[in-house]
């Protein structure tokens, strides 16, 4: 497996513009000629397609919504950020790559990371030259907040719905594109397969949603802009259409799987209510900034937390990291909130909760500036809780909300598997072992505004595609593969949904794979994420026919993919022994459980490359080298 | 709580369609309405019956997919909730809830509860942006926006195309849909240059998709999840006279 990730040469502030440089160019008049596949709307996809067709590409984008404004993006609440240093805080480029980087926990390429806080501030320009409404000061400039992990005011928003108003920009832009008839865009439509003729990328076989048609679609390059796996835990902040099937797909037609065990565990959501619970809800980090997170200090003290004095509550984010406090890193917060319940300390249903308190905020700011700045969420909460958070404090709890593992890409972007690029929270390449908060959304737009349109132009400049029609016999096989899976999903007739499935497996995934890991555990998942997959394809049940719309036969696909998928994120997880960032293996921690990192073995990406059905995935290594921010054990006390 | 629902099933977009009972038994308050159908359609698959089909993605508010008329209101009885922030406590042990898809001709069924809503998308194509294309924007403080602006522009931004405003119209009318998107662009800077043009086709592109007249039944902000204030729709209207006044016509 080719894993060059072709960092240029020289300093790494230098590195961004020195590589567009080198950058080979395609003539404007012959952009059009080359088609450009991009799977997925959200961030990533949606500002790649725009910008692509503004430069000229023949562009076509896919997503399974009914409209590209649905693209998960939209449910991003808190912000992004930009080193602006607006606030005149001793912020910089070299900060913000700086806290990046070692956020990550020291397992990200500093070249990216640095190229990703250099074209933050144009993000910022060019979302508000679109009209995307930030929050603004009476004085009419930009109005800034920190954010989990950070000791400056570097993020943007737009109340608790940044997500939504930057996707709206982004939609816009597409929109625009799509009317001028320089990208088609097709919605309720699925990826199922890439197509891979001669070695290179050619092309995907989709699925219409509405008709059941397999179609297939040849072109120049594809994209792959399609979101996170973290539904593979069933349970998780995404949204309930969110899957691994794209970036699963393509892996098994060659491209390589980099860190699917860095998974991302939000430390502020609304705790699991019952057993019949779909998802998960985010309640914004932004809110870590005034609220303060306590659990009762005597475990089992089932008073209502109002009865609760200040001596007898343990403000333990607050005790063990004095300098971060309430802010501290979100690997850092969820896991010492695990570590409360576990020690019996937890509130609520199951005692699997903490309080997230406003008492001392609104004493202090009065509950209308606390309105102000978190109505939109208080209201979201008291909607799914029945509790009013202005009078009782919230319980929140860890949830799986993120993926920083995903595909593995170079410095272009560029897959190992030629032809293939990948984009947003599909690949893996910024966040190393932990995404810092606000930074998926500057890492999405980076790739799809600033980076992908530059780097493609490469591409073709230096690989000069051969012409090829949907005819190919490579075309053909893709198809008939996918035709005879979608017929054996109708023909199994056995007893259970998809969707039980798909909990069992979450089940597995959050047990043994979630918040803390350990070697029997992840050994045990691994003998009984096969066992359960087994099961599945022989006692599957899908209802109706694969030519009309037909939900759970969508849904089967896709849990399927993650029994798959499943297995191999166990087997990363089991093979790494450290515990870095979001990847807390417990046999690896101090006496005082902080996590212990190896960078002697393990400073490095680890990168699968399937075999077969039936033979063990091969794990490769790309060796991360820290030139410019010294290796140290991360310390937020 | 025990639970009967008369359910909207059509096949598909030829199929005149029917309303059928299920029971909905043991239904915790707790639940959402979405995880309540969740547990119906499990029993469906379990008895070997086809499921219900209905639009959802994000469950929590905010992507505009999900789209149920329950007991004839868009979203249901809560104010400014979504069918999927809907929770079960808002009914009551042996309600009969009827479940019918958004009805407009310009939101044919796709199958049960599933509308086409693309319409809506190709009216935001007809100018619901600022034609700026990437890169050499200037710096993002170079021009101030009032607070009060940009909390404006963000009101009607907050719109996330569900459609229920139409659902709710008698005539189904995309006007709320339109003039949210308008007056979004008309508070900012950044909106002004195309202000007129992007009005007066937008308005075209809404009424050659086959939405109704706007005649002032307000019924729309009031199905509004994110409580977009009808008054937009008398700035757009003006927006428009002005326009079409000007010559500006799209
Ligand atoms: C609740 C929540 C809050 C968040 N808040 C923040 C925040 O405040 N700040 C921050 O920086 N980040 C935040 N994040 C993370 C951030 O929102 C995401 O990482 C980011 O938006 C992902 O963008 P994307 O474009 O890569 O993927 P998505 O927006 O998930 O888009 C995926 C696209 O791919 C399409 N797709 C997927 N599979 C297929 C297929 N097989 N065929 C066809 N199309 C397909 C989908 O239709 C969709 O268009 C949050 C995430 C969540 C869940
Ligand atoms: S499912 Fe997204 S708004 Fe209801």
């Amino acid at each position: 497996m080719n894993l060059d990730a072709k960092i240029p040469s020289g300093p790494v502030a230098e590195a961004w513009d020195k590589h567009r440089f080198d950058l080979k160019l395609v003539n404007p008049a012959n952009k059009r000629k080359f088609k450009v596949l991009v799977v997925g709307s959200g961030l990533a996809g949606g500002s790649a397609a725009a910008t692509m067709a503004e430069l000229g590409y023949d562009v076509d984008c896919f997503c399974f919504q009914d409209s590209p404004r649905r693209a998960h993006s939209i449910a991003a609440q808190g912000g992004i950020n930009a080193a602006k240093n607006y606030q005149n805080d001793g912020d910089s480029v070299y900060r913000l790559f700086y806290d990046t980087v070692k956020g990550g926990d020291f397992r990200s390429r500093e070249a990216n990371v640095y190229r990703l806080a250099q074209v933050s501030a144009n993000i910022i320009d060019q979302c508000v030259a679109q009209g995307v409404p930030f929050a603004r000061e009476y004085g009419g400039q930009l109005a800034n907040r920190s954010f989990g992990g950070a000791q400056v005011s570097r993020t943007f928003y737009a109340r608790g719905a940044t997500g939504q108003q930057l996707l709206l920009g982004c939609y816009a832009a597409l929109s625009r594109q799509i009317e001028m008839g320089a990208v088609k865009m097709h919605t309720r439509t699925e990826m199922l397969d890439i197509v891979v003729a001669d070695g290179i990328t050619r092309g995907i076989i989709t699925r219409n949603l509405t008709t059941g048609k397999i179609e297939r679609w040849a072109g120049d390059a594809v994209v792959l802009a399609t979101g996170g796996y973290v539904n593979v835990f069933y349970l998780s902040t995404n949204a309930m259409g969110c899957n691994v099937t794209a970036a699963w797909r393509a892996h098994k037609r060659g491209a390589g799987f980099a860190n699917p065990c860095f998974t991302q565990i939000h430390p502020t959501c609304i705790p699991v209510s019952g057993d019949h619970q779909s998802k998960l809800t985010l309640m914004s980090e932004s809110l870590r900034n005034d609220g303060r997170v306590w659990v009762p200090a005597k475990p089992g003290d089932q008073r209502p937390p109002s009865q609760i004095p200040d001596n007898e509550r343990d403000y333990y984010l607050e005790r063990k990291y004095p300098s971060f406090g309430n802010l501290s890193p979100r690997d850092i917060a969820s896991r010492a909130a695990k570590e409360a319940c576990d020690d019996g300390k937890g509130v609520g249903p199951g005692n699997r909760g903490v309080y997230l308190d406003f008492r001392d905020s609104i004493q202090r700011l009065g509950a209308e500036v606390v309105k102000q700045r978190y109505g939109n969420l208080f209201d979201m909460y008291q909607r799914i809780t029945d509790e009013n958070p202005y009078e009782l404090p919230m319980r929140i709890y860890p949830a799986p909300h993120y993926t920083i593992g995903g595909l593995w890409v170079d410095y272009n972007l560029h897959s190992n598997q030629p032809g293939l690029h990948v984009i947003g929270e599909a690949n893996f390449s910024d966040h190393g072992a932990n995404r810092l908060g606000a930074s998926a959304l500057m890492q999405g737009l980076a790739d799809g505004y600033f980076v992908l349109p530059y780097t493609i132009g490469n591409f073709f400049a230096t690989h000069k595609p051969e012409p090829i029609t949907t005819d190919h016999p490579a075309f053909r096989e893709a198809e008939s593969e996918i035709n005879a899976r979608l017929q054996r999903f109708m023909t199994i007739g056995g007893s259970r949904s998809p969707e039980s499935f798909h909990r069992e497996l979450g089940r597995i995934m959050w047990e043994k794979c979630g918040m803390a890991r350990n070697r029997a555990g992840l050994e045990e998942a691994l003998q009984k994420i096969p066992e359960l997959r087994e099961e599945f394809w022989n006692n599957v049940k899908v209802i109706g026919t694969e030519r009309s719309l037909n939900m759970t036969l969508e849904q089967a696909g896709r849990v399927a993919d993650f029994l798959e998928f499943g297995e191999t994120m166990c087997r990363d997880a089991l093979l790494r022994e450290e515990s870095c960032g979001g990847h807390f293996r417990e046999e690896y921690q101090t006496e005082d459980g902080e996590a212990v990192r190896n960078d002697d073995d393990f400073a490095h990406a680890a990168v699968w490359e399937w075999k077969g059905p039936n033979e063990e995935p091969v794990r490769h290594q790309e060796e991360m080298t820290f030139e410019n921010v010294k290796l140290a054990t991360r310390s937020y006390k | 709580m025990n639970l009967t629902l008369k359910v909207w099933r059509q096949d598909g977009p030829n199929d005149a369609g029917r309303l059928e009972t299920y029971d909905a038994p043991d239904v915790s308050p707790d639940m959402s309405f979405l995880e309540m159908l969740d547990v119906v359609n499990e029993r469906l698959i379990n008895e070997g019956r086809t499921p219900i089909e209905f639009d959802h993605d994000c469950r929590e508010g905010i992507c505009g997919m999900c789209s149920l008329v329950i007991n004839g209101v868009p979203h249901g009885p809560q104010r400014a909730t979504t069918t999927c922030q809907l929770h079960m406590r808002s009914f009551k042990d042996g309600d009969t809830i009827a479940i019918e898809p958004w009805r407009a001709k310009a939101f044919p069924v796709v199958k049960d509860l599933v509308v086409d809503r693309s319409s809506f998308d190709r009216i935001i194509q007809a100018g619901g942006y600022a034609s700026v294309n990437t890169g050499g924007a200037p710096d993002a403080n170079a021009m101030l926006i009032g607070k009060e602006d940009a909390d404006t522009a963000f009101d009607a931004a907050a719109c996330i195309g569900c459609g229920a405003c139409v659902a709710a119209c008698p005539n189904a009318s995309a006007m709320l849909f339109v003039a949210a998107k308008v007056a979004h662009y008309a508070h900012l800077p950044q909106g002004q240059p195309e202000r007129d043009r992007r009005t007066v086709k937008m308005v075209n592109s809404m009424d050659a998709e086959g939405f109704g007249n706007c005649r002032n039944y307000y019924e729309c902000e009031a199905a509004c999840p994110k409580e977009i204030p009808v008054k937009f729709i008398g700035n757009m209207n003006r927006d428009f006279i002005k326009a079409v006044a000007a010559g500006n016509e799209g």
